[in-house]
């Protein structure tokens, strides 16, 4: 099967026409040059000192921990929303749509500004519940989290609507048609049928929450253990040590390739 | 292979990254500018972020005095825009919030040390109204207050770093800022009770910030350093503003924005 797939892989390849192959190879380079020149940079010599320093391992724990976290939340909030985008038939959906790819163009640092102004201490929610709770949530690990599922929210929603738009909607309603309920459509058809496409918004929201920065430092602050993440510290580092720097990013980098492939291997191909 | 020509391209890109280095020379050895050739054209002015305000009210003024000058700030944080300017990037003037951090580009290049044109001292800055009900210093180790500092790997960490050592207090901060400004907004939009920032980023804040003196501040002056960078493009121009920061009508707008003179 998978030796068949490869031979067709191959035959398509050969007819690959010089005009759509150029610029292909050209955004090869363009994107893993600079992955290489980070490798080629990076202070080899010192990479066990770097990657085994207290602060560093504390900064990947909370970075992964906080990234799975986010990409369950977006999963659990966004795959609901990518269906009623998708299939509810709802008027104003364009609007909607739009809405939901606001965070995609805002800089993070304003999504953080932004996150203040509601959930903050003297934010629209934050203030009752801060003067109610004595808890608030900006300086917590919660605070990098909301950042988190905030920005890799809208890839979890485009790329499972997408995979909605696309799949085949007679499926569902050949179901509904011999009597099941909405919901177990829902579960029993559409999410298998959709399965790759939560799969892979899952993986980019993952990714996403993971490199985030801007609304993080912004809305959780910095500080070790609590909300420093690798993002966070590579940049601190940069200040001082920019081999260090380097170098802690060859780990985030090989840390979620690693992570990348296992779920490939693990998850995706089962569809 | 290709391995092998990919790597001799890298070897041949970083064998390019320039010398770089600070020209500032003694002030009287500088005929005033504008006696000689008069200054024009663009320059670049990196700049500490404390320096902001400052800095764009002298290049208004800058401007107006030298017809046909054009200066482009990009503030940040110093230790920032020194790996900048040792990465190559196009700068025609640097201020830093600090000495150690001016050395980083002055070790790189060719000319002596750079001058300094004004110091600063830290303040407690609270919100309006001070919500925390902060007095002083010793705040700063009460653990149900929320404080911002910035990281010691940043000036004002450094220098509030040495001034809890001085005062024997261990601080607890919620957060460690990368930069003064972002330590400061963290107090602006009231999310943080305190945070020891330059006093002259409590002047910039204006009405949202109140600032709260204590005597350590002293025992932490932090020495502002300028240079027109070596390699500049325009070094007329760097050196005329250079000049006109250290000079009489730099000085007045630094020492009303709260800056110490040197």
């Amino acid at each position: 099967m998978e030796t068949r797939q490869r031979h067709r892989e191959r035959v398509l390849l050969g007819k690959v026409p010089w005009l759509l192959a150029a610029p292909a190879l050209l955004a090869l380079l363009f994107l893993i040059l600079p992955l290489l020149g980070l490798l080629i940079r990076a202070p080899w010599p010192d990479a066990w000192q770097v990657i085994t320093d207290d602060q560093a391992v504390q900064a990947l724990r909370l970075s992964l921990i906080t990234a799975t976290v986010s990409m369950l939340i977006a999963m659990v909030l966004g795959v609901p929303l990518a269906w009623l985008l998708a299939r509810s038939g709802l008027p104003g959906l364009g609007v909607l749509r739009a809405l939901i790819t606001v965070p995609l163009v805002l800089p993070p640092v304003v999504g953080g500004v932004a996150l203040f102004t509601i959930l903050g201490r003297s934010g629209l929610l934050g203030r009752p519940l801060f003067e109610l709770t004595g808890f608030a949530f900006p300086f917590t690990p919660y605070a990098v989290v909301l950042a988190q599922v905030f920005v890799a929210l809208p890839y979890l929603v485009l790329s499972v609507e997408g995979a909605l738009r696309t799949a085949d909607s007679r499926y569902e309603e050949a179901a509904a048609t011999l009597g099941a309920r909405p919901m177990t459509v829902f579960s029993r058809v559409t999410l298998p049928l959709i399965g790759p496409g939560v799969a892979a918004g899952a993986v980019l929201a993952w990714a996403r929450a993971l490199g985030e920065f801007g609304a993080t430092i912004t809305f959780a602050g910095n500080f070790p253990g609590t909300t420093r993440t690798m993002p966070l510290e590579v940049y601190l580092a940069l200040e001082t040590d920019p081999g260090a720097a380097l170098m802690l990013s060859v780990l985030l980098l090989a840390v979620s390739v690693l992570v990348l492939v296992l779920l490939r291997d693990r998850w995706v191909n089962r569809w | 292979m290709r391995a092998r020509l990919l790597r001799r391209l890298f070897a041949a890109l970083t064998a390019t990254v320039l010398l770089l280095g600070c020209g500032a020379q003694p002030k009287s050895s500088v005929p005033p500018a504008g006696a000689g050739q008069p200054a024009t054209g663009v320059i670049v002015v990196l700049a500490a972020a404390s320096l902001t305000e400052a800095f764009q009210r002298i290049g208004a003024a800058f401007q107006t005095s030298h017809p046909g000058t054009k200066i482009n700030f990009s503030f940040g944080s110093s230790a920032t825009l020194a790996a900048q300017i040792i990465q190559g990037a196009p700068a025609d003037v640097f201020a830093a919030a600090n000495e150690p951090t001016m050395k980083t580009v002055t070790d790189h290049g060719l000319a002596p040390a750079a001058q300094i044109f004004a110091t600063n001292t830290l303040q407690i800055a609270v919100p309006a109204g001070n919500p925390g009900g902060v007095s002083g210093l010793h705040d700063f180790a009460d653990a149900s207050k929320r404080i911002a500092l910035c990281a010691e790997q940043v000036p004002c960490g450094q220098a509030a770093q040495t001034i809890f050592e001085r005062a024997g207090i261990s601080p607890r901060p919620d957060t460690l800022e990368s930069d003064v400004k972002a330590a400061l907004q963290k107090v602006r939009l009231n999310e943080v009770d305190a945070a020891l920032v330059y006093r002259t980023d409590v002047i910039a804040a204006g009405a949202d910030v109140e600032g709260i003196d204590f005597d350590e501040s002293a025992t932490a002056v932090n020495r502002y350093p300028i240079c027109a960078v070596s390699d500049s493009a325009n070094p007329l121009t760097a050196r005329a503003f250079v000049d006109y920061v250290v000079g009489p009508d730099g000085q007045a707008v630094l020492s009303k924005a709260g800056f110490g003179s040197p």
